[in-house]
């Protein structure tokens, strides 16, 4: 046990040389659902280190555990095998210390709050008083352009917009961690491109940790300072792919050489790991 | 994905607009309309286009074969009486007219329930114990009250059931079997039980009122409260949401349509709850007691006249809910 964690330390002196412990430390994790006919294997052997102010992407096939891992690091599944420490402590500590905001792969506003109430929400929930929990709302939905709709209600905005307010909302109070599962998965390239450069931004200028699910190769290249590519059945890590673009790329760079060479990688990845089928 | 949550149709939408059905009349029947465009084809066409148009002519073929049943059903009675009178021959037209102005028919006709609904409401003073406005009073009290003890009973039993799992098990089999009795047979024991324990006036009846009325709200609530999905639970969890946090700001919301809807069924429910027991306890008047009077003496003009009041009540009391569900549907943001 000891010695155990005595590697462990070793290990993670030795990817992150900065002295900062990582954000999220997993270490040979597995789950198994436990369905009706027999149990599924979603998430064998994970070894994951995830640095503060990183961009992580996972890209895999559907059925691969994205959003199984996504949802073992905030504590909406438990792992069968393995340890795992969000901020140095365990997932459910972190859930309760509040240190992550998770977007789902749909907005799952709540359609009875205009979209000011949707925000505010977790503020609600937290215990904000009103004149910050305003403040903040107003703040966040400014970040993601949708000052001036506080009043609507969900149906009266667009998927891209519901799918913003979704991140103003994961936002709003504050998080250094983001989980987003395929934020953007059900939206139009156009629409998706915008995304992308707006969440961008925001990562740049907050400087929080992001774990981003994707099954887009040019989405995981551009936004990421590192990809993770799984393969399925069961789900585990076939590759670690790092992508240093600087901080403040623009759409651009998805027609330099640098960019498709990073994307031929992941594409590659993606074949060897599904190459045994 | 963000579509407004309404209740699934297991109840009845009685107030649900027209135009829907008109519609779809109107798509149905205007091709062959077209293909005769007689005057009177187009004439019946323009009346189904309307939203009022085939109310009136589902009310016109009602009222239309009730007077037909009321002619054939009262000629026996109308033949014994013009022999009795020593007449040997009428026509057909005497016989007919006669069967619509018996005293006591089988089946009296529209136009003489609704005189005596003109008399027993607007004629007769509402102090009056002839009068249906007095009787109604004396019905909607005891609904309203029973109403509010059965949907309060509804819903404080639909939050224990969804937050004790071991409450639905041993709650729910009383709670359906209660509701598989006949209430005609419970009222009568329910009534003489709380008299003897000097509880008499409006408590028993309103008791038998929320028996009826508490069960489709507690079916509606469990629902609604269970309705939100895995994603809406699974945001609470990851801010660490209290259950009563989840409670407040979810699942009740989340189940307002729900409630609404089974609060609709629930309020006729309590009425019928309440006209029943006022058979049994016909010595305070109401509904229920107008009935028994009317079939004790054979004023059968009478009972006809009970229970369109009673119908008419059950409506303004459907319509009542229909009205608060949709002002708090707007505020809600649920309505379009
Ligand atoms: N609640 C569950 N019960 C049983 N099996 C599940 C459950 N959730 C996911 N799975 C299975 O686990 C595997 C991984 O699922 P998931 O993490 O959703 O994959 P991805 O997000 O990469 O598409 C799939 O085979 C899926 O069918
Ligand atoms: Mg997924």
């Amino acid at each position: 046990m000891n010695s155990a964690m005595a590697t462990d330390r070793v290990e993670a002196a030795r990817q992150a040389p900065a002295t900062t412990p990582p954000v999220i430390a997993a270490r040979d994790l597995s789950l198994t659902y436990e369905a009706t006919d027999g149990p599924v294997q979603a998430l064998s052997g994970i070894d994951l280190d995830i640095q503060r102010g990183e961009f992580v992407s996972l890209i895999g096939p559907s059925g691969c555990g994205k959003t199984t891992l996504l949802r073992v690091i905030a504590d909406l599944e438990t792992a069968s095998a393995g340890s795992i420490t969000v901020n140095g402590v365990s997932p459910q500590e972190a859930r309760l210390n509040r240190s992550y905001g998770y977007v789902f792969q749909a907005p799952a506003l709540y359609p009875w709050r205009s979209i000011a109430g949707n925000v505010g929400l977790p503020l609600e929930i937290m215990g904000y008083p009103k004149a910050e929990r305003r403040e903040r709302v107003e703040k966040n939905l400014a970040l993601v352009n949708l000052t001036g709709f506080e009043r609507k209600f969900p149906w009266q905005l667009s998927g891209g917009m519901q799918q913003r307010a979704s991140i103003a909302r994961a936002l709003s109070f504050d998080p250094d961690l983001l989980l987003m599962d395929e934020p953007f998965g059900a939206l139009d390239e156009i629409v998706r491109d915008k995304l992308n450069e707006q969440l961008l931004r925001l990562w740049d200028l907050t400087r929080k940790t992001v774990v981003f699910v994707t099954h887009s190769i040019p989405e995981a290249v551009f936004l990421s300072t590192r990809i993770v590519v799984m393969s399925p059945r069961p789900g585990r890590i076939h590759e670690t792919i790092p992508c240093d673009f600087p901080r403040d790329r623009t759409l651009d760079i998805r027609e330099t050489p640098e960019f498709l060479e990073i994307a031929n990688r992941v594409r590659h990845g993606l074949r060897e790991g599904h190459s045994y089928e | 994905m963000t579509e407004s949550k309404r209740p699934p149709s297991d109840f009845p939408d009685i107030f649900s607009r027209g135009e829907k059905g008109a519609a779809m009349a109107d798509a149905a029947t205007l091709p062959a309309m077209r293909a005769r465009r007689g005057g009177a084809s187009r004439f019946f066409a323009a009346l189904w286009r309307g939203a009022v148009g085939p109310i009136v002519v589902v009310c016109a073929a009602i009222v239309a074969l009730w007077y037909l049943g009321a002619v054939l059903m009262n000629a026996d009675l109308q033949r014994s009486a013009f022999e009795n009178a020593g007449r040997k021959s009428w026509t057909t037209a005497e016989l007919v007219a006669g069967t619509l102005s018996q005293e006591r028919p089988k089946l009296p006709a529209p136009h003489q329930v609704a005189q005596e609904l003109w008399k027993t409401v607007v004629d007769t003073p509402a102090t009056s114990k002839r009068s249906l406005v007095y009787h109604g009073g004396v019905t909607l009290s005891a609904t309203l009250l029973g109403f509010l003890f059965g949907a309060g009973l509804g819903v404080g039993l639909a939050v224990l059931i969804v937050h004790v799992k071991s409450l639905e098990r041993s709650l729910m089999p009383w709670i359906i079997s209660s509701q598989t009795i006949p209430i005609i047979a419970l009222a009568p024991m329910i009534v003489i039980i709380l008299n003897q324990l000097d509880i008499t006036g409006i408590v028993p009846k309103a008791a038998i009122a929320a028996y009826l009325s508490f069960f489709p709200v507690t079916v509606g609530m469990v629902k609604g409260l269970r309705s939100p999905d895995p994603l809406q639970l699974d945001l609470m969890r990851t801010y660490s949401a209290s259950q009563a946090q989840t409670f407040w700001s979810l699942r009740l919301p989340a189940c307002v349509p729900f409630l609404f809807a089974s609060l609709r069924v629930g309020v006729a429910a309590a009425l019928v709850g309440t006209v029943v027991a006022e058979l049994t306890q016909s010595a305070d008047g109401g509904f229920g007691a107008r009935l028994l009077a009317g079939s004790y003496y054979g004023q059968t003009i009478q009972i006809w006249a009970a229970i369109f009041a009673a119908a008419a009540c059950a409506c303004a009391l459907i319509a009542a809910v229909a009205l608060a569900d949709r002002i708090v549907a707007r505020r809600m943001g649920y309505a379009r």
